[in-house]
C-alpha cells in the first residue's frame, strides 16, 4: 500500500451542484421545487417536461438568490444573465438540452472568480473559484434495486426544472482534507445567504479532477454527499499512486463514485471530448444586473461566518477556536446569541460556559442523532436555565450532562430535575456517611493513594455513583481526604 | 370578408351554426382537391356555434370574432386536440394546453376553431409538399403548390373554406402561401405575438400571423393576437394598437424604400412587372420612393439556413419516444438505439437532414466557422435594413421571386427551393413585420404577392399601405377557380 506522505503534488478542482431548496418553484415554471417524498410524475407542468410548444419564464427569486451567494462568495458579477443550451440526449433530459451558463462561444456565467478561505494546520488558505453559474437540474432515474440488476428503469420528472447553482473551483486544491473543508466552509456560506438546506437528501452532486502532478487526470462523477468527496478523493489518490508506482500510464477519464463499495469505477474512456454543441437560449431574453439592484441585494445579505467568527471574539471574548466551531452551523450560532442575550447578567463566564455546551454534550446529541438545532424542542432559555443553576451550585456538571438528552426533546430541566429528585447534595452529614462507605468498601484504592495520591479521583468517582451523581464534587472531596487523612 | 360576417351574426342577419355549417358544406365540396386540413372539429365547431348564438339571444357580451370560423395551422397547441406538426413523431400527442393565441382569439374572442391546417413538417419547407399526410394543392392550379410552410391555411382561405386562418413565419411560412395562394398574409415584429404554445422551428425567428381575405381581416386579427404575454419572455411589452382605425391614413407625402437588391436575379419578368405597377399606384396615391441598396441579401439565405437548422436541431431534440407521440416501435438495444431508431423512423426527410445540418453547425470546431458567423451576418442583414428605413417608411418587395410551381417540381433540388425563400426570410433574421398581399396574376393566372416591410413594431403602417394598394387593386376579392372563379 502506498502511504500519501506529501499533498503537494496532488491536484483537484471541484465542480459542485448545489440546489437552491430555499427557493419555492422551479427555475423556469411556477412548480413547486419541494418535491422530496411526493408521488412521482406529480410536481411538473407543460414547462418543465419540456412540451412542445411551452417555453420557460425565469424564476425572479432564483436571480435573487445566485446574486447572494455571488456577493457572499466574492464573484465578479457580470451585467447581464442569459443562458444557453447545452444538447445531449438522456431519458431524465425532457428537451433534449439543459439550459444553463457557459463560459465560451459567447456565453457567459453570471459570476467570474471569487475564493472560499480555509484553515489549516499551517495557517489560511484561499481557495480561488473560477466562476458560478445557474442551470436546470435534469429529472431522476429510478431503479428497482441496484442499476445492474433493475429490469426496467423508471423516470421521475418532478426534480426536472429545479434551480441549481454550480460552483467550479480553480484546480488550488491539494489534498482530500483541503477538498473537506473547503467543502465545510461553502456549505456555511450558503446556509448563512439561506438559500439552500444542503442536508437534504440530493441536494448536492460534486464531480472532482484530480491528477498527480505530470500524470493524467481523472473526473470522478455522481459524488452524492459533501462527506463522500472526501473519501472519494482519498480512494482515487491511492489508485493513481499505485498505478504510478507500478509504472502503468494513467490515462483521462471518467469515473463514478460507487458509495456502497466505495471505490472509483472507470466509465467508457474519454476518447474524444463529449460535445454539447452549446450555444445560446433564444427563449429567455437577457436579464440586466443594474448595480443598484446587486447593492440592494448586499445590503439585505447577512453577516457572514467569516465576519461572525471575528464578532464572536470582541464580543463574548471567545477564542478563535470556539467561535469558529460555533459560526459554522449558522443555527447553533443564532442558538447561541439568543440564549447569551437573553440574560443580562451573563458575562464572559457565562459565554464561555453556553459555548462549551452548545459545541459539547448538544453537539454531540445532535451529531448521533443526525439532527440539527432546529429540529428539536431545546430552547435557548433552557440552556441558560442549565448553566444557571450550575452557576449557582444547584446542580452538578455530571447531572447535567445527563439531563441534557431529555432537555433536546423538549422536557425544561426544571421539571426533569423535579421528577428525578436529581439536586445537589451539599449537606455534609449526607455525604460523610457515604464517604465513610466508599472507604470501607475500597481498602485497595486507599493502600493505593498512598503512593498515588490521583487514586483520590476513583474514590471520588465512587462516591458520584453511590448518589447517582448528585454528590457535590468539592465537598465530597474535602471529606474523603478528612476522613483518609485520620 | 371575415369582418362582414362578424357583422352579420352580430346583427342576427345569421346565425354562427348556419355559418359554421355553410363552413363545413364549402369544406366538403373542395377538401377533396385541396387537401388543406389535417383535422376537422365538425361536431365541436356546431356545439360551439350553438352555445354563442345562445349568447347573442342571452344579450350577453359577445367577442369581436363573435362566431368565425378559423383555420389553425396543425403546430399551435389547442387544449386536448392532436397537434403534429406534420409529422409521424408527434402522432397522438394532444398538448393539455392552449396557445397563447387560441386563448385571445378562441375563447377570449368568441372564434370558432374549424380544423388544424396541414403544413411542411416542423414548418421546414416552401411547399407543404413534406407533409406526412401528404400534399396540399393551390387553389389556382390544383397541380401546383399553395407554398409554404403554413400551405393548408394559405389554401383554405383562397379555396373559401375559412375566411381566416393562422400560420406561422420562420423564413416566409406565411407570406408564401399567402403569395402562391393570393392572400393577404402578416408576419408580426418577432415580440409582437406571443409563441407560447407554438411549437418551435427555429425559435428566434419564428412568429405566428394570420392569413385572410383582406387587409381589414388581417388587421382585426393582429389586434386580438398581438400582445405581452408573461408565458413568453420574448413577446415585448409594448401597448397593441387598433389596427383596423388605422387602415385609411392617407400615405400621401410617406417614403417607399426600394431595395434594388430585391429586384434582381431569379425574378420572374411578370412578378417584376406588377410589382413595380404596385409600387406605382402607391405613388399615385402620393407616396415617394426611394431607391436604396442592401448590400447583404446575398448572404440571406446560408445565414437564415444555418440559424434555423441549428435552433431546429435543439429545438426538435426532445421528440425522443420516451414521454409523447407516437413512442418507438422496438425497444431492442440501449436507450440510445430506442431514440436513434424513433427519430430516423419518424421524423421526414427533410426534417433529418435539417436536424443532421443544424447539428454539424454547432459541433465543436465548426461552431465559430458556421453558427457564429451567421450571427455575425445576421447583424449585417439587420443594419441594412437599419439604415434603409433612416430613409422610409416601409420597403416593398416582391413577396417570392416566382410564382408557384408545380407539385414536385423542385422537390429534387432543395436548393433551388432554398433560394425561394430569398425575399422574405431577411424579414426574420432582423425580426421586423412585413405584410404579403395579392398584386395581380402571371399570364397562368397565378397570384402574385406584394411584400411590404414596416420598421419594428410598425404593423400599423404596413398594414395602412397594404390597404390602400389593397383597395386601388381591387382584385382581393377574386375567386381561385376551384370555387368556380376564373
Amino acid at each position: 500500500m502506498i502511504i500519501v506522505t506529501s499533498h503537494d503534488n496532488i491536484i483537484i478542482g471541484l465542480e459542485i451542484h448545489v440546489q437552491l431548496t430555499k427557493l419555492k418553484t422551479k427555475l423556469f415554471c411556477s412548480c413547486s421545487s419541494k418535491y422530496r417524498g411526493a408521488e412521482p410524475n406529480t410536481y411538473v407542468c407543460p414547462i418543465c417536461i419540456g412540451l412542445p410548444g411551452s417555453l420557460p419564464v425565469l424564476n425572479e427569486k432564483a436571480v435573487e438568490f445566485a446574486m447572494k451567494l455571488a456577493i457572499a462568495l466574492g464573484c465578479k458579477i457580470n451585467k447581464s444573465m442569459y443562458f444557453f443550451r447545452k444538447n445531449y440526449f438522456y431519458p431524465d433530459l425532457p428537451k433534449g438540452f439543459q439550459i444553463t451558463q457557459y463560459n465560451k462561444a459567447g456565453g457567459k456565467a453570471f459570476g467570474d472568480g471569487g475564493k472560499v478561505i480555509i484553515k489549516k494546520k499551517s495557517g489560511k488558505k484561499e481557495i480561488l473559484l473560477n466562476r458560478i453559474h445557474i442551470e436546470e437540474d435534469p429529472g431522476r432515474l429510478v431503479h428497482k434495486g441496484s442499476i445492474v440488476s433493475s429490469p426496467y428503469t423508471l423516470v421521475d420528472y418532478n426534480r426536472s426544472g429545479v434551480c441549481l447553482i454550480e460552483i467550479v473551483t480553480e484546480p488550488v486544491i491539494n489534498s482530500p482534507e483541503e477538498a473537506r473543508e473547503f467543502l465545510n466552509q461553502l456549505k456555511s456560506i450558503i446556509q448563512y445567504c439561506g438559500i439552500a438546506d444542503l442536508d437534504l437528501e440530493g441536494s448536492v452532486r460534486v464531480d472532482a479532477n484530480i491528477s498527480i502532478k505530470g500524470h493524467a487526470r481523472s473526473e470522478i462523477k455522481n459524488i452524492n454527499s459533501f462527506k463522500e468527496v472526501q473519501r472519494a478523493l482519498k480512494w482515487e489518490i491511492r489508485r493513481q499512486k499505485n498505478f504510478i508506482k507500478r509504472n502503468k500510464l494513467l490515462k483521462q477519464e471518467t469515473r463514478h463514485w460507487d458509495d456502497s463499495r466505495r471505490v472509483t469505477v472507470g466509465l467508457r474512456s474519454k476518447e474524444f471530448e463529449k460535445d454539447y454543441r452549446y450555444f445560446p437560449e433564444q427563449d429567455l431574453v437577457p436579464i440586466e444586473l443594474k448595480k443598484s439592484y446587486i447593492e440592494k441585494i448586499k445590503n439585505y445579505l447577512p453577516e457572514m461566518p467569516n465576519a461572525r467568527m471575528k464578532r464572536f471574539q470582541n464580543q463574548y471574548g471567545l477564542s478563535e477556536f470556539d467561535s469558529e466551531i460555533l459560526v459554522m452551523d449558522k443555527d447553533i450560532a443564532d442558538f447561541y446569541e439568543e440564549a447569551v442575550n437573553s440574560e443580562k447578567d451573563f458575562e464572559s463566564k457565562e459565554y464561555k460556559l453556553l459555548c462549551n455546551w452548545l459545541k459539547g454534550d448538544i453537539s454531540r446529541w445532535l451529531n448521533l442523532q443526525n439532527k440539527k438545532i432546529t429540529d428539536t424542542d431545546l430552547t435557548p432559555i433552557q440552556v441558560v436555565n442549565l448553566v444557571k443553576l450550575i452557576e449557582e451550585g444547584r446542580i452538578t456538571g455530571k447531572i447535567a450532562k445527563s439531563v441534557i438528552g431529555d432537555m433536546m426533546l423538549g422536557t425544561p430541566i426544571k421539571k426533569i430535575l423535579k421528577q428525578q429528585g436529581k439536586k445537589r447534595i451539599a449537606d455534609e452529614e449526607k455525604l460523610s456517611s457515604i464517604c465513610k462507605k466508599v472507604i470501607q468498601e475500597n481498602s485497595e484504592i486507599i493502600k493505593d493513594y498512598k503512593t498515588n495520591p490521583r487514586a483520590l479521583e476513583a474514590l471520588i468517582g465512587k462516591c458520584m455513583k453511590e448518589t447517582h451523581g448528585q454528590a457535590d464534587p468539592k465537598i465530597t472531596r474535602k471529606l474523603l481526604l478528612e476522613y483518609i487523612e485520620k | 370578408m371575415a369582418y362582414e360576417i362578424i357583422d352579420e351574426i352580430k346583427r342576427e342577419e345569421i346565425t354562427i351554426e348556419d355559418v359554421v355549417q355553410s363552413t363545413f358544406e364549402n369544406i366538403n365540396k373542395t377538401e377533396h382537391k385541396l387537401h388543406s386540413f389535417v383535422n376537422l372539429y365538425r361536431t365541436e365547431a356546431l356545439e360551439k356555434a350553438k352555445k354563442l348564438d345562445n349568447k347573442l339571444k342571452n344579450n350577453e357580451p359577445v367577442g369581436d370574432l363573435y362566431g368565425l370560423p378559423l383555420g389553425v395551422k396543425d403546430l399551435i397547441c389547442i387544449k386536448n386536440k392532436p397537434v403534429t406538426c406534420a409529422s409521424n413523431i408527434l402522432e397522438g400527442f394532444k398538448p393539455p394546453y392552449n396557445a397563447t393565441v387560441i386563448t385571445k382569439l378562441i375563447e377570449k374572442s368568441d372564434g370558432i376553431c374549424i380544423g388544424s391546417t396541414n403544413m411542411d413538417e416542423f414548418a421546414m419547407g416552401s411547399s407543404t409538399e413534406n407533409s406526412c399526410y401528404g400534399e396540399t394543392y393551390n387553389p389556382w392550379n390544383l397541380s401546383c403548390v399553395p407554398g409554404g410552410s403554413s400551405g393548408g391555411s394559405g389554401a383554405s382561405v383562397s379555396g373559401g373554406q375559412v375566411l381566416a386562418a393562422l400560420g406561422s413565419d420562420t423564413g416566409g411560412s406565411i407570406r408564401c402561401p399567402a403569395s402562391y395562394c393570393g392572400v393577404t398574409g402578416l408576419k408580426p415584429t418577432y415580440g409582437r405575438v406571443s409563441r407560447y404554445g407554438l411549437i418551435a422551428y427555429a425559435n428566434s425567428l419564428d412568429q405566428i400571423g394570420p392569413l385572410t381575405k383582406c387587409v381589414y381581416d388581417a388587421a382585426l386579427l393582429m389586434e386580438l393576437m398581438a400582445g405581452f404575454d408573461e408565458k413568453d419572455s420574448t413577446s415585448v411589452n409594448l401597448s397593441v394598437e387598433n389596427y383596423t382605425k388605422d387602415l385609411k391614413n392617407s400615405i400621401e407625402g410617406r417614403k417607399i424604400g426600394i431595395p434594388l437588391e430585391f429586384f434582381e436575379k431569379g425574378l420572374d419578368k411578370s412578378v417584376k412587372t406588377k410589382v413595380n405597377d404596385g409600387i406605382k399606384i402607391l405613388e399615385n396615391l402620393g407616396a415617394e420612393s426611394v431607391e436604396m441598396s442592401f448590400p447583404h441579401l446575398e448572404y440571406t439565405i446560408p445565414t437564415y439556413y444555418l440559424i434555423a437548422m441549428s435552433e431546429a436541431s435543439s429545438n426538435l431534440a426532445r421528440y425522443d419516444g420516451l414521454r409523447y407521440g407516437k413512442g418507438p416501435s422496438d425497444l431492442s438495444g440501449d436507450i440510445f438505439d430506442v431514440f436513434s431508431r424513433t427519430r430516423g423512423e419518424q421524423f421526414g426527410k427533410e426534417v433529418r437532414k435539417r436536424i443532421i445540418m443544424g447539428t454539424y453547425a454547432l459541433s465543436a470546431g465548426y461552431y465559430d466557422m458556421f453558427y457564429m458567423k451567421a450571427l455575425k451576418a445576421r447583424t449585417l442583414i439587420k443594419n441594412d435594413f437599419k439604415k434603409a428605413f433612416e430613409r422610409c417608411d416601409v420597403i416593398v418587395s416582391p413577396t417570392m421571386p416566382t410564382t408557384a410551381f408545380k407539385v414536385g417540381e423542385l422537390i429534387d433540388d432543395p436548393l433551388k427551393m432554398y433560394l425561394m425563400d430569398i425575399l422574405t426570410c431577411p424579414v426574420n433574421l432582423a425580426g421586423l413585420p412585413a405584410i404579403s398581399i395579392p398584386c395581380g396574376f402571371d399570364n397562368k393566372d397565378l397570384p402574385i404577392g406584394f411584400q411590404i416591410i414596416g420598421n419594428y413594431f410598425e404593423e400599423k403602417t404596413i398594414l395602412n399601405f397594404g390597404f390602400e394598394l389593397e383597395q386601388k387593386l381591387d382584385i382581393y376579392k377574386r375567386s381561385p377557380p376551384v370555387i368556380g372563379g376564373k
